[in-house]
């Protein structure tokens, strides 16, 4: 065990706790348990917003996986990485006050409260639900093996033991928290991971003798590290920018990014959450990757790509300073798996249980319930972190294009376009999920562009027709 | 009933104007990222120019798209974005 690095790591996990017990004050004393446990009372300022938006995000692939590829694909996957700039402005600014004023308006405190008041139906409710909890499961699993293999590698401790400290870490200050902990921890997290990036980027370009020497190694081992098209050239225009709309745009679909829109106190936090989120969001992923590639020509010859940021990180900074950005994808894993536990505890809670099971729950009992929901939760998703599958980037892209096909038209559509029913948001989404799997097993990357593409515009022609044609007899049943 | 999401509230029609600039800026920023990184980055890499040790292509399409969106939207919000109420209570008083 290397002390040097396990301290700061130690320090950083303590300030979480802290973090958490001081949020459980707000959740004793608030009027309404499910508004602040699972939205934070809609408080939340410019600087938080900006941070756990980006922080949700920005998770083990952006961290691990993604610096990974770029190691052995060059500077063609960078630029593919920035086609995540959007995420930053874009959501905020799609969903931007409409949603924040209809959420308030319809007392909305997740995703599918305002979906199933949208279209005053209980089957987009469900539908919603169960896509939430399946994909989400697969995801929040993908990115607990990432945290603790990281863990397992730094502390030089076994994969059980490190997938519970992470476990039973990021349990803590959600389950007594709620989301405001998550919002908050998630300004720490963020602020750890844009520091973090900085410094390694700084010291790994130091290592390599600067940026032009760095790039002259690369052009001499293969020129094409350099040039858009990726290591063999396999990277097409086309299929690059077909990312756009799985990590750009696409992101407006994601339910943990889109609750998040409904969580801010007002519309200046909104404007300053635009402007920080592009810029910290911009910085980390291009930094990230940068890093991979230029950690290259420094330790040739690395066969796991994901093994990639923590040896770069500790080949060239000082263990103490290397615990620190170590501590930089622990909190982007942290901050991803966090949002998504609150998410499934909310779908749970508020979107079964007080709709469908017990409407007429008292607060006592609603307090326990979302308490041990939370804890049920954390503890099957450690069962099943527990025999690991092998390809985390993918599985987590699996999980974030279901559920884009899934959401991003009945939550945009919805809030712009008044024919848009129910008819059409339930098949967009069954027709969006359905495509999903099927292009995914059957002819993924259709037409040299990514899976996603065509289950978005699938679901885009499905909404609009069924609203189309069922638009008549609604009209005559009112 | 009428849905209060679709009423003729004027905070409406700031957002969606808001929402269409968001889809402005997005366009700019695929444009910017694409042209450059084909424009410049197509042909053959060991002809490349540099710029502060990057290739061209990427110094403009990556690290300038960075930059150029950051100004682009703090300009934007500056300018164009409106405060509105989302409370239903500021709007009576």
């Amino acid at each position: 065990m290397n002390w040097g690095i396990i301290f700061p790591l130690i320090i950083f996990l303590v300030i979480l706790f802290i973090i958490g017990f001081w949020s459980n004050k707000y959740v004793k004393q608030s009027s309404s348990f499910i508004q602040e446990y699972f939205l934070g009372s809609r408080e939340l300022g410019g600087f938080i917003l900006a941070m756990t938006m980006m922080a949700t995000y920005g998770s083990a692939s952006s961290f691990i996986g993604g610096p990974g590829v770029a190691y052995s694909t060059g500077l063609g996957w960078v630029l593919l990485s920035m086609a995540q700039l959007p995420a930053g402005y874009f959501v905020l600014m799609i969903l931007g006050k409409k949603f924040a004023i209809v959420a308030r308006q319809y007392k909305a405190v997740t995703l599918i409260d305002y979906l199933k008041e949208r279209y005053q139906s209980k089957w987009v409710g469900i539908l919603s639900a169960l896509s939430i909890i399946i994909f989400l499961f697969s995801s929040m699993t993908a990115q607990l093996v990432g945290g603790a293999r990281l863990i397992e590698s730094l502390a030089g401790i076994n994969y059980t033991s490190a997938l519970f400290v992470f476990v039973v870490s990021v349990m803590a200050y959600v389950i007594v928290g709620g989301f405001r902990a998550v919002a908050i921890t998630d300004a720490l997290q963020g602020t750890v991971m844009f520091f973090g990036t900085l410094i390694l980027l700084i010291a790994t370009i130091i290592a390599g003798g600067g940026i032009s020497n760095i790039m002259a190694d690369l052009v001499s081992e293969n020129p094409n590290l350099v040039s858009p098209f990726g290591s063999n050239r396999e990277l097409t225009p086309l299929y690059v920018s077909s990312f756009w709309i799985l990590v750009g745009v696409g992101v407006v679909g994601l339910p943990q990014i889109t609750v998040r829109a409904m969580s801010y106190k007002n519309s200046k936090a909104m404007h300053r959450a635009i402007i920080i989120s592009t810029i910290f969001v911009g910085v980390i992923m291009l930094g990230m990757h940068l890093i991979g590639v230029f950690a290259r020509p420094i330790i040739p010859g690395i066969e796991i790509g994901d093994s990639v940021m923590p040896t770069i990180t500790m080949k060239v900074l000082p263990p103490f300073l290397a615990g620190i950005v170590l501590a930089a994808p622990l909190a982007a894993i942290m901050s991803t798996v966090n949002a998504l536990l609150i998410l499934v505890s909310s779908a749970l809670v508020k979107d079964i249980y007080l709709s469908y099971i017990n409407p007429s729950a008292s607060t006592k009992e609603i307090k326990t319930i979302s308490f041990s929901v939370t804890t049920v939760l954390g503890v099957i998703i450690f069962l099943m972190a527990l025999s690991p599958p092998d390809f985390l980037i993918w599985l987590n892209l699996f999980a974030f294009g279901g559920l884009e096909a899934a959401f991003i038209w009945p939550v945009i559509l919805g809030l712009y376009w008044k024919t848009g029913n129910k008819y059409g948001a339930i098949m967009s989404m069954l027709v969006g999920v359905i495509s999903y799997i099927l292009f995914d097993r059957n002819y993924p990357s259709a037409l040299g562009m990514h899976t996603v593409v065509f289950p978005i515009l699938l679901s885009l022609i499905a909404f609009i027709i069924s609203s189309l044609v069922t638009k008549k007899a609604t009209a005559q049943s009112l | 009933m009428e849905d209060k999401s679709f009423s003729d509230d004027s905070r409406f029609k700031i957002a969606k104007r808001e929402a269409w600039m968001g889809v402005g800026l997005v366009i700019v920023n695929f444009l910017w990222w694409f042209g450059f990184a084909y424009g410049l980055g197509s042909g053959s890499p060991e002809e490349y120019h540099y710029i502060l040790g990057f290739p061209e292509w990427f110094f403009y399409s990556c690290i300038g798209s960075l930059v150029i969106m950051s100004i682009l939207i703090y300009w934007a919000v500056k300018k164009f974005f409106k405060d509105v109420p989302f409370e239903e209570e500021d709007m009576q008083q």
